[in-house]
């Protein structure tokens, strides 16, 4: 086994640890673990469609952002011209927008009486999707200009050279960064379905609606539901851990 | 012959530095063209904007009598590819590579096998369609690049330093597939290089480039023989010597060296001359030998450079001379630093700069 399989099996022990820790200390959370297991294992059907919500509403959110990330990315990468450090750092800097603050300002976008309230967007999950789109928009440019900016530089006048036009040995450059790529989609994905803030702003937590993982552990915890806590924190954690050991074996396999 | 290529007064300036200058070249149809030059005089850039992938900021190219210009810049770069000095592939298999232009061109599927094949066999590389080509070694990943350009045929190859720093069989097969590609398939040909020596290996016709400026146009013979100031001052052609020259009366003159070295020469000069020997007309032994040469000296190797199949030395013997074996022989004749050797060579390779 390779380090960088090992590291999400590493995080996944590591958590696990937390948990059977807690198990053992707290007795609230000794009770729950177990109904959380036995939730998990008859696959309760709340349960499952707030899981495949969730799926389902970053997953658009990523592809959405993959629409305009890519070629802005790939352009960032292989332009040079006055500015570019300043826009790259701004994307930069928007890595670490308050996931509520941008909530609060598509809050005001979205609502009925906001500018863009004629669409509907509010309380609809596409509009969850649009807002998790924007918020993954400045992970996944910043790591696809990089992975773009680490191919040879000869690659694209090779690929002109051997005949291909301006956009086919763009599309070369991008095929090269294809791991980079991948990456970012996934770390977008990642954050996408494990952020709070947007989803409850334009959300609002409607059940059988805008109801998603993060929202719901929040509401139950605060209810005293633990253990339907837990069993949606550890669904919420296989998922991401599982498709980041999964990108890793795969990258492997295509190398 | 007609005319495949032509360079018109082109300039290309990169921010300050001046890449060219007013450079003006016509390539014919059929012929193998080497451009000589150090490193940074600009033969990269010259070799780009015939394969138009860069565009010059003044002046004008012809591929096929036609002006390149935007409109069909993609349509008549389809006629001419480019080898770069660094060895780049896709990171993808041997064929990927190979197949690249093949695929853009919307070759049929079994035209692209073929063709695919027929190129790895010119550089003898045939079998390794399957093999990754990022884990092949430097020479054969340079052959790939030969193998994915000449895959494609187009009428003129443009090739940039082909074989810098790599292993002999790879020089070998990549010099002798430039002159198949050149005669069976009557492919035009310029080569970049900074080696003289190679110009006179490949080429017929060859253009000196100093400082982004052509100073010097002609055969390679010429090019080499003629009294090139230009080329001794570009190639530092280390066995340059300074000296007052005195004609005897045999048709030979004495060059007296500033030190107390005196060099037999076959040229009839007077008075101050700067003369150089090519190291790879100096006869390096471990003994004395008996020749018609005129020029034997004794002297100790301070230094040893070089790799693949040549070994530079230098050697102090009065005057210090550069010198060129092959590996082979410096290996049979047990040399290294501070080996005592005799250096012969004959007067008329006493060439006046």
């Amino acid at each position: 086994m390779r380090k960088a399989d090992a590291i999400p099996i590493l995080i996944i022990v590591f958590f696990l640890t937390i948990f059977l820790v807690l198990v053992f200390l707290v007795e609230e959370f000794t009770e729950g673990f177990g109904e959380a297991i036995r939730l998990i294992a008859s696959s309760d059907p709340e349960i499952l469609s707030i899981t495949l919500r969730s799926i389902y509403i970053s997953g658009t959110a990523t592809v959405l952002s993959i629409l305009w990330c890519v070629p802005i990315g790939v352009a960032l990468g292989l332009s040079s011209f006055v500015g570019k450090r300043f826009i790259k750092g701004l994307f930069n800097a928007l890595l670490g927008i308050p996931t509520v603050a941008l909530g609060l300002i598509l809050y005001l976008l979205f609502s009925s009486s906001g500018p863009l309230g004629s669409l509907n967007l509010f309380l609809n999950p596409l509009g969850v999707s649009i807002g998790q789109a924007i918020l993954i928009t400045p992970i996944i440019i910043s790591f696809i200009t990089s992975a773009v900016e680490a191919v040879d530089p000869d690659i694209k006048d090779l690929a002109k050279t051997l005949g291909a036009s301006e956009t086919e040995a763009s599309f070369m450059v991008l095929k090269e960064s294809t791991s980079g790529v991948v990456l970012a989609v996934v770390a977008g994905f990642n954050r996408a379905i494990a952020e709070l803030g947007v989803v409850l702003m334009i959300g609002q937590n409607l059940r059988g609606r805008t109801r998603v993982l993060t929202a719901t552990i929040a509401l139950e915890t605060t209810r005293g539901n633990i253990a339907v806590s837990i069993a949606l924190a550890i669904i919420l954690l296989t998922i991401v851990l599982s498709i980041s050991l999964l990108t890793n074996l795969a990258q492997r396999r295509l190398k | 012959m007609s005319v495949l290529a032509e360079l018109e007064h082109i300039s290309k300036n990169y921010g300050k530095i001046k890449a060219l200058d007013d450079v003006t070249l016509k390539v014919r149809k059929g012929e193998i063209f080497t451009l000589v030059g150090p490193n940074g005089s600009g033969k990269t850039t010259l070799l780009k904007i015939l394969a138009c992938i860069e565009r010059p900021d003044s002046g004008n190219v012809y591929i096929h009598g036609e002006r390149v210009e935007s409109r069909n810049r993609d349509r008549v770069k389809l006629s001419t590819t480019l080898v770069f000095q660094r060895t780049t592939l896709f990171s993808s298999s041997v064929y990927d590579n190979v197949a690249y232009g093949l695929r853009l061109r919307e070759m049929p599927k079994v035209q692209i096998e073929e063709d695919v094949r027929n190129a790895l066999e010119m550089v003898k590389l045939e079998g390794y369609e399957n093999r990754l080509a990022k884990k092949l070694s430097g020479g054969e990943q340079q052959r790939i690049s030969l193998a994915r350009a000449l895959a494609l045929n187009t009428p003129l190859l443009l090739l940039d330093e082909p074989t810098a720093n790599l292993d002999p069989r790879s020089v070998s097969v990549i010099e002798e597939v430039i002159r198949m590609a050149n005669r069976q398939r009557d492919t035009t040909i310029l080569i970049a290089t900074h080696n003289v020596f190679q110009a006179e290996r490949t080429a017929g016709k060859a253009a000196l480039l100093l400082d982004g400026r052509i100073v010097e146009m002609g055969t390679v013979d010429e090019l080499l023989w003629g009294r090139s100031r230009n080329l001794a001052k570009f190639s530092r052609l280390e066995n340059i010597f300074s000296g007052v020259s005195e004609v005897s009366g045999e048709g030979i003159s004495c060059i007296r060296l500033d030190g107390e070295v005196v060099i037999e020469s076959a040229l009839q000069e007077r008075g101050r001359v700067t003369v150089f020997v090519r190291p790879e007309d100096i006869i390096v032994s471990r003994d004395r030998f008996e020749s018609s040469a005129r020029n034997v000296f004794v002297g100790r190797v301070v230094g040893v450079s070089g790799r693949g199949s040549l070994v530079r030395l230098r050697v102090d013997a009065g005057a210090e001379f550069v010198v060129q074996v092959t590996r082979r022989s410096f290996v049979e004749l047990g040399l290294n630093v501070g080996s005592r050797v005799f250096l012969t060579f004959k007067a008329s390779s006493v060439q006046l700069v």
